[in-house]
C-alpha cells in the first residue's frame, strides 16, 4: 500500500515559491480591521519542490502525446505543437476584451475569418464564436429555438433521439422544454414511423447528432428534415461528430437550422484534461438574428463587435474562448479545404479498418459502413462473465487509453472506438492485436480481465466509497482546527 | 500533398481499403444521400508552418498587448504576475493533451491536481466544498442562480445593482431558459423581494467598492434567500473571505489566478458552496478514495448529478470544467502560497490607493465613491473618458473602462502589482493635461 502525498504534506512554514517586487510608493491606510482576514491557510512550498510535485503528477496521466486515445465521441486527435506557441504570443494571450476595438483589430480579424470558415464548412449563413464549450453551444441553439417560437408558447417539447449524448436532453431542460426521446430503428437510424407519430405542433425542435453516436450517418436525413419542418419545428444539429463530414456534407445543405461545433474536437485544439473547449453555433438565415452576442462584423476595413438584432444575449463575460479560436484558425489555415477533406476521409478509413478487423471478435450491432467511429457490443464477452469495463481496464495494461464504454446507452455493453485520422495503420494494428488477445482472455482467463489493470499507477478505485463518503478536499491551518477534518 | 497530421501513406490507405473491402474511399460515404454530398467548399489555400506562423505573428502584432502597454483596465479581467512555473506545468502535454478523467487509473495527474484545486479554492473562499471549475465567473454566477432556484423553489433572482452588468446579462440569458424573473436591487437593499431565491452581490463591487456583506447576509437570510457572492480571488489574499459573512455560494472569475487575459477566454469559473448543497452542485467534482489494494487515489464522483448519467434531470448540461485553467490556478496558488497571495493583494491595494490619491488631487478629478476599495475605483473626469483614453493610448497606456453611460465622465481604473510607479506616474501626467478642461478649452 503506497502513500500519496498532497500539497499540505510538502508545505513547511517559511518556504516560498515566488519572488515579488517591494512596494516603491507610500503605503496606504488599510481598510477597517473587520474587513481583513486573519488567516490565509495556503501551502508554503519552494519552487523546486513545487515543480517536482506537479511533474510527478503529470507522469500519472495519459494524454494524446502518451499514446493511442480512441475515446469515442471525443475526437482525441493530435494537437499540433506550434499552435501552442502561436496562442501564447503576447498579441493574442495578453490582450483585454474591453480594450478599444481599434487596438485589437488583429484579434477581431481572426475571429471574423474563423466565423467565415465555419460558415463555409457547415453551409450556414451566420456564426457566433461566443459559446464557451460544446454544451454551451447546444444551450445557445436551444435558446435560439425558444426565441424563434416566442409567439408560440404551445411549442414546449424538444425531441432527442435515444442514441443522443446526455448533454442534448440536459440542454433541453435548461431551455425550459420538456424532453421527449425518439427511438432508433434496428438499423441505428431515427425510427421514422415513431418520429412521425410524435411530431406535432407542440414540438419546438428536434436535436440530431449527425453522424449519430453509433457512428452512423442517417440515410434519411432529408425525410427527417421535411417531417420536422412540415410541422413548423426547427432542426438543430449537434456537430460533435463533424470530424467525419468536413468537405463531404454540410449541415446547411441538409436542412439544419442551426448546429454547434466543437473546436476542441474537429479542429484539433487540446482538450486540457477537461477543457477549455469552444462551441461556436452556426445558424441558417432564419435564425441568425437570434445568435448569441457578440459576432464580429466588418465595416470597410474596420472590424467591430456587433450584437445580432434579436440576440439571445451574451454567454460569458467576454466573447468566447479566444485562445482556442487561435489554434482552430491555425489548423484550418494549415490544411485548407482539400486537407480538411482528407482528414475526414482518413478518420473514416481508420474507423472502418478497426470495424473490419475486430468484428470477428466483438459483436457488431450495426454492420454497415461507419463514419469516424465504430460501436461494438461486449455482449458476447458478457456471456463469459466479462464486462465492457473489464475490457477497458485490460486495455490499460497494453498501454492504450480505452474506448468510451456503456455509451451510447441503446447498445448493450457498448464499446465506442474513435481512432481519428491522426493514428497510423501500425498503431491501429497493435490496438487490434491487443483487442484480439483480450477477446481470447475473456474465454480462457476471465480473471485476468476482472483484476485489470495491473500495471497502472493505481488499481481499480472504489467509486462507491467516493460517492458514499465524499472526501473532496484537504484542510490546513486554522480552517482545519475550526472545521475538523471531515 | 503529405500532411504532418496524417501518418498513413498512400500505400497504407490502399492496404486498409483493400482489407475493408472497398475500392474507393467514397464507398465508405455511401450512406450520405447523393444530393447532400458537397461538391466543393471554399477556404484559403493551405499554408506551411513557417508561412502561417509569420502571418499569425503579424496578425497578433496588430493588437496592442498588455506587455507593451501600461494597463489600467480591469472590470472583471485582471493582469497579474504569472510565475513561469505555471506555464511550464500546464505546458506538460500529459496534462494538456488528456481529456476528462473517465479512466481514473491513468488520469491520476488530472484527478489529483483537481482535488488540489478544489481544496485551494475552499481554503481561499472559506467555503466547505468546491466543484472542479466552470466556464467563467459569469456563467458560474448564472449556474449559482439556477442552483438557488432548485434549492428554494423560488423563481425570483435578485441581483444587486452594483454587480458587473455583463454578469447580470449572462444570468439573464441563463434565466431565460427557466423563465426566472430577474430583479435589480438598488444599494440599501430595501427593495429586496420576500420571495427571492437568492441575492447576488459582488465583492468588491463592479465599481470597486467594498460592500457590506454582513448586511447582505442578514437581509437575504432573513427572507429565506441564499446569498451568492461573486468574489475576486486575489482580493482574498487580504480581505475576509465571504464564508465569514455567511455566504451560501461563492463564485468568481479565476483568471487572475495564474492565467493570461487572452481576450477574455479561456478563463475559469470558481464555484464553492456549503456542504449541504453538495448534490445540487453543477459540474464535475473529484473525490478521494482507495483502490482495491487500499492505496489512495482520486475519481470523478457524485456523477448522478451530471448530464451523462441523469440526462434531462441533470443539475446542468455542463461537461468540461476548464481543467487546464483550473490546473493553472492550483499551481499559481501553490507557488504564491500563504505569504505570496497576501503580498500580491497588498501590493494591489497600496498601488491603487497611491494612484487614486494622486488622481483625486488633480483639478477636475474626483473619486465617485467614498467607500473603501481594493484595487479598482471609479473616477469622475473633467473630459469624456473616450478622449482621455485616446490620449493615454498615444502615450503607451491603456486607460480605464469608460463608465460615461452610468456616471458622467466616469472612468473605472484598476491597478495591480504589475503596474510600476513609473507607469502610474505616466498615467497621472497624461490625466493632468485634461485637468483645466472644465474651465478652459482643451490644451490638446
Amino acid at each position: 500500500m503506497s502513500r500519496r502525498y498532497e500539497l499540505p504534506d510538502i508545505s513547511q512554514p517559511g518556504k516560498v515559491g515566488y519572488s515579488l517586487p517591494t512596494l516603491d510608493m507610500p503605503a496606504a491606510e488599510l481598510p477597517p480591521a473587520e474587513m481583513l482576514r486573519s488567516d490565509l491557510a495556503l501551502p508554503e512550498v519552494s519552487e523546486a519542490e513545487l515543480v517536482r510535485y506537479f511533474t510527478h503528477l503529470s507522469k500519472l496521466n495519459y494524454g494524446i502525446d502518451t499514446g493511442f486515445y480512441p475515446l469515442g465521441s471525443c475526437t482525441m486527435k493530435y494537437n499540433p505543437k506550434w499552435h501552442e506557441d502561436v496562442a501564447r504570443l503576447p498579441g493574442f494571450a495578453s490582450i483585454h476584451p474591453f480594450q478599444p476595438a481599434g487596438s485589437v483589430q488583429g484579434a477581431l480579424r481572426l475571429m471574423f475569418e474563423l466565423q467565415a470558415y465555419l460558415a463555409e464548412i457547415t453551409g450556414m449563413d451566420g456564426v457566433s464564436l461566443a459559446p464557451l464549450a460544446g454544451a454551451q453551444g447546444e444551450l445557445a441553439s436551444i435558446l435560439m429555438v425558444k426565441a424563434y417560437h416566442r409567439k408560440d408558447s404551445a411549442r414546449s417539447k424538444i425531441l432527442v433521439p435515444d442514441s443522443a449524448h446526455g448533454t442534448n436532453p440536459a440542454t433541453g431542460t435548461m431551455g425550459g422544454f420538456e424532453v421527449v426521446s425518439v427511438p432508433s430503428d434496428d438499423k441505428g437510424d431515427v425510427d421514422l414511423g415513431k418520429l412521425e407519430s410524435i411530431m406535432d405542433e407542440n414540438v419546438a425542435a428536434l436535436t440530431l447528432t449527425l453522424p449519430n453516436t453509433l457512428g452512423l450517418f442517417d440515410t434519411r436525413i432529408g425525410k427527417i428534415s421535411q417531417l420536422v419542418h412540415d410541422k413548423g419545428a426547427l432542426l438543430c444539429g449537434d456537430g460533435a461528430n463533424l470530424n467525419s463530414l468536413v468537405g463531404k456534407a454540410r449541415f446547411g445543405d441538409m436542412g439544419f437550422d442551426c448546429v454547434q461545433l466543437n473546436l476542441h474536437k474537429t479542429f484539433s485544439t487540446p482538450h486540457g484534461g477537461g477543457g477549455p473547449g469552444s462551441g461556436p453555433v452556426c445558424a441558417r438565415a432564419v435564425l441568425t438574428e437570434f445568435l448569441p452576442s457578440p459576432v464580429v462584423a466588418k465595416d470597410g476595413e474596420e472590424y467591430r463587435l456587433a450584437s445580432p438584432a434579436s440576440s439571445i444575449g451574451i454567454l460569458g463575460a467576454a466573447y468566447g474562448n479566444f485562445g482556442v479560436m487561435v489554434r482552430a484558425y491555425a489548423y484550418i489555415r494549415t490544411l485548407g479545404a482539400a486537407g480538411l477533406r482528407e482528414v475526414s476521409e482518413n478518420a473514416v478509413i481508420n474507423a472502418n479498418y478497426l470495424k473490419e478487423k475486430l468484428k470477428p471478435y466483438y459483436h457488431l450491432p450495426y454492420d454497415r459502413p461507419c463514419m469516424h467511429e465504430i460501436v461494438f457490443s461486449g455482449k458476447r464477452q458478457k456471456t463469459q462473465g466479462v464486462r465492457a469495463l473489464d475490457i477497458a481496464k485490460r486495455l490499460l495494461d497494453f498501454g492504450f487509453h480505452p474506448p468510451t464504454v456503456y455509451f451510447p446507452i441503446i447498445v448493450d455493453e457498448a464499446i465506442m472506438v474513435e481512432p481519428t485520422e491522426s493514428e497510423s495503420k501500425a498503431t491501429l494494428d497493435s490496438f487490434i492485436d491487443a483487442m484480439k488477445q483480450i477477446a481470447r482472455e475473456a474465454e480462457e482467463n476471465p480473471e485476468m480481465l476482472h483484476s485489470a489493470p495491473h500495471h497502472t499507477p493505481v488499481r481499480r478505485l472504489d467509486e462507491a466509497k467516493a460517492a458514499r463518503q465524499p472526501d473532496l478536499r484537504w484542510r490546513m491551518g486554522n480552517d482545519k482546527e475550526r472545521a475538523g477534518t471531515a | 500533398m503529405p500532411s504532418p497530421y496524417l501518418p498513413n501513406t498512400d500505400a497504407d490507405r490502399a492496404a486498409m481499403l483493400r482489407d475493408i473491402g472497398v475500392s474507393d474511399v467514397e464507398e465508405l460515404f455511401q450512406d450520405i444521400p447523393r444530393e447532400f454530398r458537397s461538391a466543393s467548399f471554399d477556404l484559403p489555400r493551405p499554408s506551411s508552418e513557417p508561412e502561417l506562423k509569420a502571418e499569425m505573428r503579424a496578425l497578433s502584432g496588430l493588437n496592442a498587448n498588455l506587455d507593451d502597454y501600461a494597463c489600467f483596465l480591469g472590470a472583471g479581467f485582471y493582469r497579474h504576475f504569472i510565475p513561469s512555473v505555471v506555464g511550464h506545468m500546464i505546458g506538460r502535454s500529459e496534462f494538456y493533451t488528456a481529456y476528462t478523467p473517465y479512466q481514473a487509473e491513468v488520469s491520476q495527474g488530472t484527478l489529483q491536481t483537481t482535488y488540489e484545486y478544489q481544496s485551494l479554492v475552499c481554503q481561499l473562499t472559506g467555503m466547505e466544498v468546491s466543484n472542479a471549475g466552470m466556464y467563467d465567473g459569469s456563467t458560474a454566477a448564472a449556474e449559482a442562480a439556477l442552483m438557488a432556484n432548485r434549492l428554494t423553489e423560488r423563481d425570483r433572482i435578485s441581483v444587486l445593482s452594483t454587480v458587473n452588468p455583463r454578469y447580470r446579462e449572462v444570468i439573464e440569458t441563463y434565466a431565460r431558459g427557466h423563465d426566472l424573473v430577474l430583479e435589480d436591487v438598488p444599494p440599501g437593499l430595501e427593495h429586496l423581494s420576500p420571495d427571492s431565491a437568492c441575492l447576488i452581490v459582488q465583492q468588491p463591487s463592479f465599481l470597486g467598492c467594498l460592500e457590506d456583506l454582513g448586511e447582505c447576509a442578514r437581509k437575504s437570510h432573513g427572507l429565506g434567500a441564499l446569498l451568492i457572492v461573486i468574489t475576486y480571488p486575489v482580493s482574498l489574499g487580504m480581505l475576509r473571505p465571504p464564508s465569514d459573512y455567511g455566504a451560501d455560494i461563492v463564485v468568481g472569475e479565476g483568471q487572475s489566478l495564474g492565467s493570461p487575459i487572452s481576450f477574455g477566454g479561456p478563463v475559469l469559473g470558481l464555484f464553492a458552496c456549503r456542504r449541504e448543497y453538495l448534490r445540487q452542485i453543477p459540474g464535475r467534482i473529484v473525490g478521494k478514495t482507495t483502490d482495491v489494494e487500499g492505496s489512495p487515489g482520486y475519481v470523478l464522483t457524485l456523477a448522478t448529478r451530471e448530464q451523462h448519467i441523469r440526462r434531462e434531470r441533470a443539475t446542468s448540461n455542463i461537461c468540461t470544467n476548464e481543467a487546464l485553467i483550473a490546473l493553472a490556478a492550483a499551481v499559481y496558488l501553490a507557488a504564491l502560497g500563504k505569504a505570496g497571495l497576501r503580498r500580491v493583494a497588498e501590493l494591489c491595494y497600496h498601488k491603487a490607493h497611491y494612484a487614486a490619491s494622486k488622481i483625486s488631487g488633480l483639478k477636475g478629478y474626483s473619486l465617485v465613491y467614498q467607500q473603501p476599495f481594493f484595487n479598482e475605483f471609479a473616477v469622475r473626469c473633467p473630459a469624456p473618458p473616450a478622449r482621455i483614453n485616446r490620449a493615454l493610448f498615444e502615450n503607451g497606456v491603456i486607460g480605464g473602462l469608460d463608465l460615461s453611460g452610468t456616471v458622467e465622465n466616469g472612468m473605472l481604473l484598476c491597478v495591480t502589482e504589475l503596474n510600476t510607479r513609473q507607469q502610474i506616474d505616466r498615467l497621472i501626467e497624461v490625466l493632468a493635461r485634461f485637468q483645466m478642461e472644465s474651465e478652459n478649452e482643451p490644451s490638446l
